[in-house]
């Protein structure tokens, strides 16, 4: 595991990222920062980019230009692969798409890089033990009757997101993304999430987090990075703005950009 | 500190893979027992059903790997025919001694010819593999293009003729890979020998595993580090490699190579994956359900014609099981079984997404 040295400022930096599928550009020069202890928010319109940087810095898209760092180092963008982004220490949680549904939890918690042998078989055994480990730490499942062989499709939005969590924590990220976890979350379950977030800052780690809805980022968020069309168009530290203020600056940008288009 | 107990919450009919196929593969034997005890309750059918189910058990093995992924291979039977046309045309014409007194007897020359039907096997699949991941041509149009293709060009490069290899029963790939021991062909060792790798490979490699979450939802399994395009093309090879494999135990039983043999494969073979409860969705794949269920559409086939009932007769029979067979699964192994059956009775399948059953879906949110 490339973890690098422990002396870094910033656990993720993108410096001029760009992104064209054909003609379109999907992100024109993206320079972005998460501090090595930092909760950044990522809001922004739909179709603003948010999805398409979240691939690009978990390895599932290779960039048109730019270049990222990971904490303090420069990452070789030919090479990149969600494999190498585990082995950096990041780990995603993505809205509602991180686990496959027929597969039970133990499968899921390890796929992608399974505890094997030489020969490539998997050490059924010792998967499910450290999945049963997992399962305890995470939210809200001590004795919820869920086990390590439980089927994806029988848990609820919240579990489903509990267990993503989980995941990403007991692969000892140093930067967790999340990308709208509470998309499909009742109250409840949100505020789980939220508390969740909070584990991370107070663990030390850093986490980049997308979210829809402006509140929920607001409550937690170090720092609130705004993309519109494809680029960063501002920066608010905590505190510098209310949930309000937020939301009238995104509107404002959301009418310029349909001024733009006519 | 104490080992965390790993409770589950499996019931019998899930825990033991393919246990209600097990079952019916059973009922059907018993029931021709009674119905053609004459050929039943004697050895001799179990010894021919032991060789004639190879061959498709051998391609439903692989299928059920490749329905596992969400993909579909029907080039299966002309995969078949060209590995066979390989090996034959180079046993006939460049291995087997002019003479008649075998004094020159090549048998490495044989092996040879047997590894480069499965290398020609492999790289048909590999070009399957190649249309659907680079070119994206959904897989089901794809492998029924190659299907015509291949068939063709077996067709044009044999003249359509037949071959008949009888000399090979003198060199040794004959005894090892059809064989018998007593009454036991030897290729229905192989077959569960290879099944039981088949297994391996699906539910403990990572390999497997991979298959299954592309099956269950590629963009899930491309997120959390599958690579998924290039597991697709190791896929359709491995079919291939295993459709020439079960041509060349074909040929090698009878002894001949003609040009319609594996044709027939086609339905048979993808039927017994469905019986053996294999899901058209996707992630989810039972070698064991396969191995039976080839064994049930091979008993019926002779069952029918032991019974005494017209030969005709066995189509519509296998039908009938399969639909038993499938509505079986459905009442067994899902929590509400019978809303399924009645959308099957309704509507002929049911989507992916909107199976009423879900507890998800029955929640309170």
């Amino acid at each position: 595991m490339d973890k690098g040295g422990q002396d870094y400022e910033n656990a993720l930096r993108a410096e001029g990222i760009e992104m064209w599928f054909g003609n379109v550009g999907a992100l024109t020069g993206v320079d972005l920062s998460v501090g090595r202890n930092e909760i950044v928010g990522l809001v922004g319109d739909n179709g603003a980019g948010k999805s398409t940087l979240i691939k690009i810095i978990t390895g599932v898209l290779r960039p048109t230009a730019g270049s990222l760092y990971v904490r303090d180092r420069e990452v070789d963008l030919r090479n990149y692969s969600v494999l190498r982004a585990h082995q950096h220490g990041i780990e995603t949680v993505h809205q509602e798409r991180s686990l496959c549904e027929k597969q039970p939890l133990w499968r899921n918690f390890f796929v992608g890089r399974q505890i094997t042998n030489r020969l490539g078989f998997i050490n059924v055994r010792k998967q499910k033990e450290l999945a049963q480990e997992i399962l305890l730490k995470s939210i809200g499942f001590r004795g919820a009757g869920i086990t390590v062989d439980t089927i994806v499709e029988d848990l609820s939005g919240g579990e489903r997101q509990g267990i993503a969590i989980g995941r990403a924590m007991h692969f000892n990220a140093d930067l967790i993304l999340l990308d709208e976890p509470t998309a499909a979350l009742g109250v409840k379950e949100v505020s789980k999430v939220l508390e969740f977030v909070d584990d991370i800052k107070t663990s030390g780690r850093a986490c980049l987090y997308i979210e829809h809805n402006l509140a929920h980022v607001h409550a937690v968020a170090d720092r609130i990075v705004i993309i519109d069309r494809g680029t960063i168009v501002n920066e608010v530290q905590r505190g510098e703005m209310t949930v309000a203020e937020l939301t009238s600056f995104l509107i404002e940008l959301q009418t310029e950009r349909q001024h733009a288009e006519a | 500190m104490p080992k965390p107990e790993l409770k589950t919450h499996q019931t019998l009919w899930t825990r033991v893979e393919g246990l209600p196929i097990v079952l019916a593969f059973l009922v059907v034997i018993g029931a021709f027992m009674i119905t053609a005890p004459e050929s039943f309750l004697g050895y001799r059918m179990y010894t021919t059903l032991g060789s004639t189910v190879v061959p498709p058990l051998i391609l439903g093995l692989g299928l059920t790997l490749v329905i596992a992924a969400g993909e579909i291979d029907l080039s299966f039977p002309s995969v078949l025919k060209v590995s066979s046309l390989v090996f034959v045309m180079i046993t006939k014409f460049g291995v087997f001694p002019l003479d008649e007194d075998m004094a020159d007897k090549h048998d490495l020359l044989v092996w040879g010819a047997f590894v480069l039907a499965l290398l020609v096997g492999g790289l048909i699949g590999f070009l399957n593999g190649l249309l659907v991941v680079r070119i994206g041509i959904p897989s089901i149009i794809a492998t029924l293009a190659t299907l015509f293709v291949w068939e063709g060009a077996t067709v044009i490069s044999s003249g359509g003729l037949s071959h008949n290899i009888r000399d090979i029963k003198e060199y040794v790939i004959f005894d090892v890979l059809t064989g018998r021991i007593g009454p036991v062909p030897v290729q229905f060792f192989w077959a569960i020998a290879l099944a039981a790798l088949m297994w391996f490979i699906l539910n403990r490699h990572r390999f497997g595993e991979h298959l299954l979450f592309i099956g269950d939802n590629a963009n899930v399994a491309r997120v959390v580090g599958v690579r998924v395009d290039r597991e697709k093309i190791k896929l359709f090879t491995l079919m291939g490699v295993l459709g020439a494999l079960s041509g060349v135990m074909l040929t090698l039983e009878n002894k001949n190579f003609f040009t319609t043999q594996g044709t027939g494969f086609l339905l048979v073979a993808l039927a017994a994956v469905f019986i053996g409860g294999t899901s058209i969705t996707g992630g989810k794949g039972s070698i064991v359900g396969t191995v039976f269920g080839s064994f049930i559409v091979g008993t019926v086939e002779a069952g029918v014609v032991g019974s005494g009932i017209s030969g005709f007769w066995t189509r519509l029979v296998v039908g009938l099981v399969f639909i038993a067979a499938v509505t079986f699964h459905l009442t067994v192994e899902k929590p509400k079984g019978f809303a399924g059956v009645r959308r099957i009775a309704g509507m002929g399948g049911r989507g992916p997404e909107e199976g009423p059953e879900r507890p998800r879906d029955t929640r309170p949110p």
